[in-house]
């Protein structure tokens, strides 16, 4: 007791100490590694891999790959808005209509979540497959054509990662509308508020800070996702992470796969800026 | 309370507590000494899916079984290898650092550059030979591949084909590469290879080039061919052998597939089929490998096994693939006549001069390799 009396201003950065380890150990030092990796050349074919400062292969990543890059982006922020949509009045409703079955609804949403993450995406593959239940109920209605199909489509990859990534959007969205007080709204009623401006002046803008923290909860790590449109999609839906992927795994070509690493993070890290801008997160997170 | 500990009292929590501080490092060592016991009899072996013989009500593998009978190894039998590139993407990292991949046995095809570059990188053991007697079994022809010369490194598993699949329910027969690229019938409910070797082998044959003798022109014009089909959504997918669970689904129509597995699809839906294309096929050889940390004797004393034309003949009537032993086909007939006719075991001459392999130097152009993986999407 008495060394931190003596030496008051360390004590944050003792109780700091072991998650800047952990940062620095697992974060860091991997991510200087792969740096490492992203400037290094490779043959092919020997499979040997030289240091060489090879800023190339960033330029030529970002020429071959700039398809999938923007794609996932185009998927990923589609999936982000669809979920928004869905989770809203999801958690709306729980918040403030949930009585004592809050506990019960919120569970539902994170129920199939005890399944893993590969599971229930091979589950959609079987729900929408050619020959099954609903694509053949959508070919009876007339909804798709004869020779239309559900799975293998764009559609099917933004549904999946939408349906994959829900409760990272539902949770968040409900903590900050459960917090807020029912009061300020009797308030704006009694102001003559209609229904909609109050929710429009008072709900939606403290709920605020629920809907930044989901949406990059949920754009983050869809955007580097490759299962649903691995198991979902055709090689025309392939997205960055596939690449990734399989330069990492299946091709061995670490320094492509380093340097698209690190392109996506860095251009993620830049639309979480831009955003977090737009929205004014220093009023938000206070 | 007194803090008067005696000499006696001392030395008996001191060894308790050595004791009981040596105990986490005592016990691994024991489970290790265990495990030591346990693996040394059994063999693991991973192999490509629909790739040996079954018993379809049991799903257990009868020569599995004989092989544990007759010499007390067990053997666990794993169906992980789906793509060649894909596995050897897996193993790579542990074998570049020396480290065991747990496994005795791994089965690549000549057909990829990985059995010459596991080979040439050292991370494969020796055939213990002594072990081996039946390696004289080994078919001629197969006895001196460029790569492995005097096969001290591997043998053949089972040969086949690479050609069309389709279902015959849902589409009119294929025979053609063009027909299985462009028929808007089959849009999006068409798979390919990802395999180099299968698929730009055959595409190439249907554009009336050699597959053996793969030069600029040929390789642009298989992917141009190739480039356009995906564009127009025809291809729904490249694969390993993981086409075979679509096409048994109905997600798809048709595929590029090898002629074993639709066989041994027929049996739960009759209407699939397979077809070498009029234009040609590609044919290649499955190698047993043993990957550095494996147990070489185990392995080979299994190799031999297998190399028995009795043996061998159980696995080929099973699997429709061709097993090189010599002498098993003529078991084959006698246990089962009416599989002379099966023309992916015992092909005809004709099929045999529509099945190519594909230009080995082709698998090692880096450019090749480049441009093939951007096509395929990632």
């Amino acid at each position: 007791m008495t060394f931190l009396h003596r030496y008051r201003r360390l004590a944050p950065y003792v109780l700091l100490g072991p998650g800047l380890a952990w940062l620095a150990l697992f974060f860091v030092a991997p991510l200087g590694f792969l740096g490492h990796q992203s400037l290094q050349t490779q043959d092919p074919i020997a499979l040997t891999y030289t240091f060489k400062w090879a800023w190339h292969n960033y330029s030529d990543a970002l020429t071959t790959y700039h398809t999938q890059l923007l794609r996932s982006f185009e998927y990923a922020g589609l999936a982000t808005l669809l979920a928004l949509a869905i989770s809203y009045p999801l958690a709306y409703w729980i918040a403030f209509r949930g009585g004592r079955w809050k506990n019960v609804l919120l569970l539902c949403i994170v129920g199939p979540f005890f399944v893993t993450y590969l599971i229930r995406t091979l589950a959609w593959e079987t729900i929408l497959a050619d020959q099954g239940f609903v694509a053949n109920l959508l070919r009876h209605l007339h909804v798709l054509g004869a020779n239309g199909r559900l799975l293998a489509t764009s559609t099917a990859v933004v549904a999946g990662i939408t349906y994959n990534f829900l409760p990272f959007m539902a949770l968040p969205l409900y903590v900050s509308l459960e917090q807020i007080d029912q009061r300020l709204i009797e308030a704006a009623e009694d102001l003559y508020a209609s229904r909609t401006i109050a929710f429009l002046r008072v709900t939606l803008p403290l709920s605020l800070p629920g809907v930044f923290a989901g949406t990059l909860l949920t754009f983050i790590p869809a955007s580097g996702d490759f299962i649903n449109a691995q198991l979902l999609g055709t090689p025309n839906q392939t997205m960055i992470g596939n690449v990734i992927q399989s330069k990492f795994l299946e091709l061995t070509d670490y320094p492509a796969a380093a340097a698209l690493s690190f392109i996506l993070m860095a251009t993620i890290l830049v639309l979480v800026g831009l955003y977090a801008r737009a929205l004014g997160t220093e009023k938000l997170t206070g | 309370m007194t803090d008067n500990l005696t000499r006696e009292a001392l030395l008996r929590r001191a060894l308790a507590g050595g004791a009981a501080l040596s105990i986490p490092g005592f016990l691994p060592s024991l489970a290790r000494a265990a495990r030591d016991q346990s693996e040394a009899k059994t063999l693991v072996f991973s192999n490509w899916p629909l790739y040996i013989d079954i018993n379809n009500k049991t799903k257990s593998h009868p020569s599995l079984d004989l092989f544990t009978k007759r010499t007390g190894i067990k053997v666990k039998y794993i169906e992980d290898i789906n793509d060649n590139a894909q596995f050897f993407g897996k193993i790579q990292q542990p074998l570049s650092h020396g480290t065991s991949i747990g496994r005795d046995i791994i089965v690549m095809t000549d057909n990829s550059p990985y059995p010459a570059l596991l080979i040439k990188k050292g991370w494969v053991e020796k055939l213990d030979k002594k072990a081996l007697p039946n390696i004289k079994n080994l078919v001629p022809g197969m006895q001196h591949p460029a790569w492995d010369p005097k096969r001290e490194y591997s043998l053949p598993w089972q040969s086949g084909m690479t050609g069309i699949a389709y279902n015959d329910k849902l589409t009119k027969p294929i025979t053609s590469i063009d027909q299985l690229l462009t028929d808007k019938k089959l849009n999006g409910k068409v798979t390919m290879l990802a395999g180099f070797g299968d698929t730009v082998g055959i595409v190439a044959l249907s554009n009336g080039d050699n597959p053996s003798k793969i030069d600029d022109a040929t390789f642009n014009r298989v992917i141009a061919k190739i480039k356009k089909a995906k564009s127009a959504g025809q291809i729904r997918q490249f694969t390993g052998n993981d086409y075979a669970g679509m096409l048994a689904k109905g997600d798809i129509v048709a595929a590029i597939a090898f002629s074993g597995d639709v066989v041994q699809l027929h049996a739960d839906n009759k209407h699939l089929r397979f077809a070498l294309p009029t234009a040609g096929g590609m044919i290649w050889t499955d190698n047993m490998l043993i990957p550095k940390g494996g147990n070489a004797h185990l392995a080979s004393q299994y190799m031999n096994f297998y190399y028995e034309p009795k043996i061998a003949a159980m696995v080929e009537d099973c699997c429709n693939y061709i097993f090189p032993v010599a002498g098993a086909g003529t078991v084959l007939l006698m246990s089962d006549p009416a599989v002379a006719k099966n023309t992916l075991i015992f092909p005809t001459s004709s099929m045999l001069k529509r099945a190519h392999q594909i230009d080995p130097n082709a698998l090692f152009n880096p450019d090749y390799k480049t441009k093939w993986q951007h096509l395929l999407g990632a």
